[in-house]
């Protein structure tokens, strides 16, 4: 069957009036989270995941791909009426969004993004679904050596090639990849650093791990600022809709954003940010009024949203064909297809196409349903953020025990959140990222399982990772990624890198 | 360890909080050697077995710990704003007794009650208040979650007196 008769078939399956309503649920719960200051993409993913556990495959997929637009659309909501943004992908938005906001002009401000959301995420969920099968025809050539040598990349563009430091970096990464080695090795059946633990056997939960890394963390930090001067919501005054100036400055920079976006997504460059930055550069040089970037600039709401966008549905190309997640959200998303015995990769799309397109079309479905939800609606979303902060954040602790609770009612599942939650605390206040540790936990075991599969092919010889041209090149880029940020801070030019760090998306 | 600052700072003190860290990276790597050292004894046909990738990152972590030894006497740790330790305080105890009374008082009592610590940590003072509303609250979330999405969150008496 051609791409386009599997999609039609996707779509059928996610039009189904079961799945249209878990999209629905999906789409709602994700945005409401989403809102909430502080959580980004990643966190609500994290968080609503075990919502999702009772169902069965698809419909739970769907509801999470709901969940997964949705937290972005909630997150542009805060970055444009709050100044906080609940992501990092979003900073660029509160840049000129809040400046709009404040000008009075918050609502077209939002129904900017949201429109420019819907438009870069149709026009790339479209895209990944045409680029897909070509990739996994790709990937069928992959041995071992080449996965284990694209993971080695991951690794590197995650941890070490943006952010503040290599050494911080690469310290986030290596924790995870020592939790990562927690349980059961895979080809042996031995335990390692299970401790006589019967709980640590399967290996750390990434959703504990996550949900303590981001939620618990990030709670505990906020906490501990103390009584700050509580943030200003800007009320929606005026129309929210866009005037046919605003029509005419938005559409370009829509789609401008989204070609720029959803490349950067693909490749195993983690996190959107990179796009919504690039994004705002190409406006900022384009617009006819460069003089009102910086004072609330439309174009500049709507290239970096769309970019931001399309990035989401672009990290979903490797996640899909490859297996392979590229920022922390599509480790998590990981998590979501392993808890059904779903290893996500070439294999999956021959073997559960209906699952497969079914989740790219619920996609187009929950991007749909949330330009509806969102441009109507978006004065309930509003009032979420002005709930008072202790309420809040007591409400975001309960959300986030809730889910581990729902997952494993037990008390050490309880006790490792709380730990975790501390070690993320701790590594937020010394600036490390949080990103790699969730990536090395997820990613670690894979590499080595690569890794061991490939030496023993070869009989221990080494050499035989650098003898395949595929692995030789995508090692050599993972060496690029490393060494060169590296120079570029010790001659102080860390700044651009300090711009595009990956904290959280 | 013992090495001489490589950037003459005036200030020569080191980071003491970064070489904590250190001292913590490397006790991990410890441990990963100490614990994968009786598995190396169980395998011997494959030259690459289940404690190769462990003995890796267990020298990725000492050198890393190295590496930040050396940051923290050049002082390249940023600066840390300051942290008040009372609210995280009361939000870790919130933790603390859900996770002790989940079992014996079920979901909504046990989380209701870290819902009014974690308040207080953030500054609503009245937990006469906060704890009944949050008690109210979870049990609400409990008949959603376990009721109608059969998410399985354990029930305390509360819960009992709900189902009946």
């Amino acid at each position: 069957m051609s791409t386009f008769e599997f999609l039609l078939q996707g779509l059928a399956s996610a039009a189904e009036p079961m799945n249209l309503l878990y999209a629905l649920i999906g789409v709602t719960l994700g945005t409401m989270v989403g809102v909430l200051p502080g959580i980004g993409p990643a966190t609500t993913v994290a968080l609503l995941l075990p919502v999702t556990y009772q169902l069965d495959a698809t419909g739970s997929l769907i509801m999470f791909a709901g969940i997964y637009y949705g937290g972005m659309y909630g997150g542009s909501t805060t970055s444009i009426l709050l100044n906080t943004p609940g992501e990092s992908a979003s900073i660029v938005t509160a840049l000129e969004g809040n400046k709009m906001a404040r000008a009075g002009r918050g609502g077209p401000a939002l129904a900017t993004a949201a429109i420019g959301s819907f438009v870069a995420g149709l026009i790339a969920t479209l895209a990944l679904a045409f680029i897909a099968p070509y990739i996994v025809k790709l990937a069928l050539v992959f041995g071992p050596r080449e996965y284990f040598a694209l993971m080695v990349l991951a690794f590197v563009t995650v941890s070490s090639a943006f952010g503040n430091s290599t050494l911080r970096g690469l310290t986030s990464l290596f924790i995870g990849l020592a939790l990562s080695l927690v349980g059961i090795d895979q080809l042996t059946g031995q335990n390692r650093l299970s401790f006589g633990v019967p709980d640590l056997l399967d290996g750390i939960e990434v959703t504990t791990m996550a949900v303590a890394m981001f939620a618990i963390g990030e709670t505990l930090f906020i906490a501990a600022q103390g009584a700050q001067a509580p943030d200003k919501v800007e009320a929606i005054k005026g129309s929210v809709w866009m005037t046919a100036s605003d029509w005419a400055r938005s559409w370009k920079a829509w789609l401008r954003g989204t070609v720029i976006g959803f490349p950067i997504g693909a490749m195993p460059a983690g996190g959107a940010e990179i796009g919504t930055f690039l994004s705002y550069a190409t406006e900022k040089k384009l617009s006819k009024h460069p003089e009102e970037f910086g004072n609330g600039a439309i174009e500049g709401v709507a290239g970096p949203e769309a970019a931001n966008n399309a990035s989401a549905a672009g990290t979903l190309v490797p996640l899909l064909t490859l297996g392979l997640p590229t920022s922390a959200t599509a480790a998590i998303m990981l998590a979501g297809f392993q808890q059904y015995g779903l290893q996500p990769g070439p294999l999956l799309f021959a073997t559960n196409p209906q699952l497969v397109w079914g989740l790219i079309a619920s996609l187009l479905i929950a991007n749909l349903m949330l330009l509806v939800l969102n441009l109507p609606l978006v004065g309930m979303w509003v009032k979420l953020l002005t709930i008072p902060k202790p309420w809040l954040y007591a409400g975001i602790l309960v959300f986030a025990t809730l889910g581990t609770i729902g997952a494993n009612p037990s008390v050490f599942e309880l006790g490792m959140l709380l730990l975790f939650g501390l070690i993320a605390y701790v590594m937020r206040v010394f600036d490390y990222p949080i990103a790699p540790v969730i990536v090395g936990l997820i990613l670690g075991p894979l590499a080595e399982q690569q890794l061991r599969r490939a030496l023993s092919i070869s009989q221990g010889d080494f050499t035989v990772l650098f003898t395949s041209p595929i692995a030789a090149v995508l090692l050599l880029l993972a060496a690029t990624a490393l060494i060169l940020p590296l120079v570029l801070r010790m001659r102080g030019r860390g700044d651009v890198l300090t711009q595009m760090a990956a904290s959280e998306d | 360890m013992s090495s001489d600052t490589p950037k003459s700072s005036s200030e020569r003190r080191p980071d003491w909080a970064a070489l904590v860290i250190a001292a913590v990276l490397a006790i991990v790597a410890g441990v990963i050697f100490v614990d994968v050292s009786r598995l190396t004894a169980t395998t011997g046909y494959s030259p690459i077995g289940p404690a190769s990738v462990p003995y890796w990152i267990g020298f990725g972590l000492i050198g890393l710990a190295i590496w930040t030894v050396f940051a923290a006497f050049r002082h390249d740790f940023p600066e840390r704003e300051r942290q008040e330790i009372s609210p995280v305080l009361w939000v870790v105890g919130g933790l603390l007794a859900q996770m002790i009374l989940i079992r014996l008082a079920g979901f909504s009592i046990a989380t209701g009650l870290l819902f009014g610590l974690a308040a207080r940590g953030f500054g609503a003072r009245k937990l006469h208040i906060s704890i009944p509303v949050g008690i109210a609250i979870c049990l609400a979330i409990w008949w959603l979650f376990a009721g109608v999405l059969q998410l399985s969150l354990p029930a305390g008496p509360l819960e009992n007196l709900l189902l009946q």
